[in-house]
């Protein structure tokens, strides 16, 4: 089994193929796509492969030390960030290519008109535990 | 009743038992849980005639096997039948130290929830950590820490009822739902609470007011959410589906409350729900009463999201122009203030206003499902507007 990460971004993902803002959808497109979403999570818990979804904020803070005795430095949020990351799901698959394909099948995700939002997403796989056979 | 909630009713007693008996509160309450998993692995063969005593007893050789030899505990309490040492019994006063110590202010109130679930609820560590989403071995060094915390307490050192509403209310209001459903658990614990504080001055009528808020809300869980676990708006439930027999308990909870005399906030939310519960149908809803009520919450708390929720029910009351006045002086950083402003804005027939900041609120939603449900929110008046 090997986990992956899977990456929605809010910003800095290349275009959607559909890519209509979501307050711009039908109430109908709306209610589709949350029930699409919720499904797929539930299928991959009912197969063994779901690990964890969590949705995010937009907007986030940058904190950094700043030395002995004094308070972090912060700053932002950037109104012009690249990248920002609106969510994530945690999967734990036996191959690549069955993270591939449920990456696919998420990207499906219907958007306005009904139709599959072809959304970009990030698969990156976690660096795993050392394995106790080596040899 | 199952032997699992009688168990979790027995515990706080247990604990009791053995701090009277002079162990320290850390180490009965770990020979307490132990006793609970024994309990759960050997009842299913038959219950004991006393199950407290049973407890005690095994909580008892639990200790004591923790401060003997490795050789000398094998499995003997397995053949133990109802034989208490002797020592004092507990008392009713023993749960409200427990109460009291397990909200104890030095405890952060994330800590003060876990160790109030572990020691007065009965829970164990595996189920908090599930209702909390939490790894099982982070909120077990959550209760670790805590009970360090309070190591210091006397036992019987007097607390603040009001200390353990909050823990209370916290339990109710937040945490998941999984195995262990904490608004039933928070509404069970209140009432013993009640039960144990109820002549005892000490703002009793305010502890009674959080258990007719509980009630009062709990009344309307099966109305809340549809299946697919979206939220459904007060003012479109089914209120068909609002559990009377609750709102009967809790509105005569809530009436005695009053009728002392003695105001408080958890009396005025109460007061709320109950005018909420009162209303056959949404339009018949009493929201000048409602208003005062919250007039009232914020004489007494001075609270910004009472001064919110004001500002709504002065749009319900005075029409959608007072309710922006009203809202117009809140601080705009709060949460939910956006979403009210949608509301008010599209009640006053300002749609494109009401539809730019039902967008704007679905993206600084606190939860998923206000985000889902604020983003239907736009999808709907969007769609009636000419593009």
């Amino acid at each position: 089994m090997a986990k992956y990460l899977l990456l929605k971004h809010y910003r800095g993902a290349p275009e959607a193929v559909n890519g209509v803002p979501m307050d711009r959808w039908t109430p109908q497109e709306v209610e589709d796509h949350i029930r699409y979403m919720n499904d797929f999570a539930a299928k991959l818990e009912g197969t063994g492969e779901f690990v964890d979804g969590q949705a995010l904020a937009p907007e986030g803070t940058f904190v950094r030390y700043d030395g002995e005795g004094r308070p972090p430095v912060t700053d932002g949020p950037f109104a012009e960030t690249k990248d920002l990351i609106a969510g994530w799901m945690v999967i734990d698959v036996d191959t690549y290519e069955r993270a591939l394909a449920l990456a696919g099948e998420l990207s499906a995700a219907p958007g306005a008109g009904g139709g599959p939002i072809h959304e970009w997403l990030e698969l990156r796989p976690f660096l795993s535990e050392a394995p106790t056979v080596t040899e | 009743m199952l032997d699992d909630a009688l168990l979790r009713e027995l515990t706080p007693a247990v604990i009791g038992v053995l701090v009277r008996r002079g162990v320290d509160f850390a180490t009965a309450e770990d020979a307490v849980q132990e006793a609970l998993l024994q309990a759960t692995l050997s009842w299913p063969d038959g219950r004991p005639a006393e199950p407290k005593a049973w407890l005690v007893a095994v909580a008892w050789r639990k200790f004591l096997d923790a401060h003997r030899s490795e050789a000398a505990r094998r499995d003997r309490e397995q053949r133990v039948e109802v034989e208490p040492p002797p020592g004092p019994a507990e008392t009713a006063d023993d749960t409200l130290s427990l109460f009291f110590l397990c909200a104890h202010p030095s405890l952060t109130p994330a800590s003060a929830v876990a160790l109030t679930l572990r020691a007065v609820g009965g829970l164990t560590t595996r189920q908090i950590a599930a209702a909390y989403l939490v790894p099982e071995a982070t909120m077990a060094q959550r209760i670790s820490r805590a009970k360090r915390t309070v190591a210091g307490v006397r036992f019987s050192e007097p607390g603040d009822p009001a200390t353990v509403r909050r823990v209370l209310y916290l339990v109710f209001n937040e945490g998941y739902t999984g195995d262990v459903d904490l608004a039933a658990e928070a509404i069970r614990l209140t009432r013993q609470l009640v039960s144990l504080t109820d002549r005892k001055g000490a703002g009793a009528e305010e502890t009674a007011g959080l258990l007719a808020l509980m009630l009062l809300h709990h009344a309307r869980r099966p109305a809340r959410t549809r299946a697919d676990g979206s939220l459904v708006p007060l003012t479109e439930q089914d209120r068909s589906r609002w559990d009377t027999s609750l709102i009967t308990e809790g509105v005569a909870v809530l009436q005695s409350a009053l009728a002392r005399d003695r105001l408080g906030e958890y009396q005025a939310q109460a007061a709320v729900a109950a005018l909420h519960a009162d209303a056959p149908r949404a339009e018949e809803t009493d929201w000048p009463q409602i208003v005062g009520w919250y007039d009232e919450l914020l004489r007494l708390t001075g609270s910004p999201v009472a001064a919110l929720n004001r500002a709504v029910a002065v749009g319900e009351a005075d029409g959608p122009a007072a309710g922006l006045a009203a809202l117009a002086a809140v601080d705009p950083g709060l949460p939910r203030h956006t979403a009210a402003s949608a509301y008010l804005h599209e009640k006053s027939g300002d749609l494109p206003t009401a539809a730019r900041l039902y967008s704007d609120a679905a993206r600084s939603a606190p939860t998923l499902a206000e985000r889902h449900h604020l983003t239907r929110q736009a999808a709907r008046i969007g769609q009636s507007l000419p593009d």
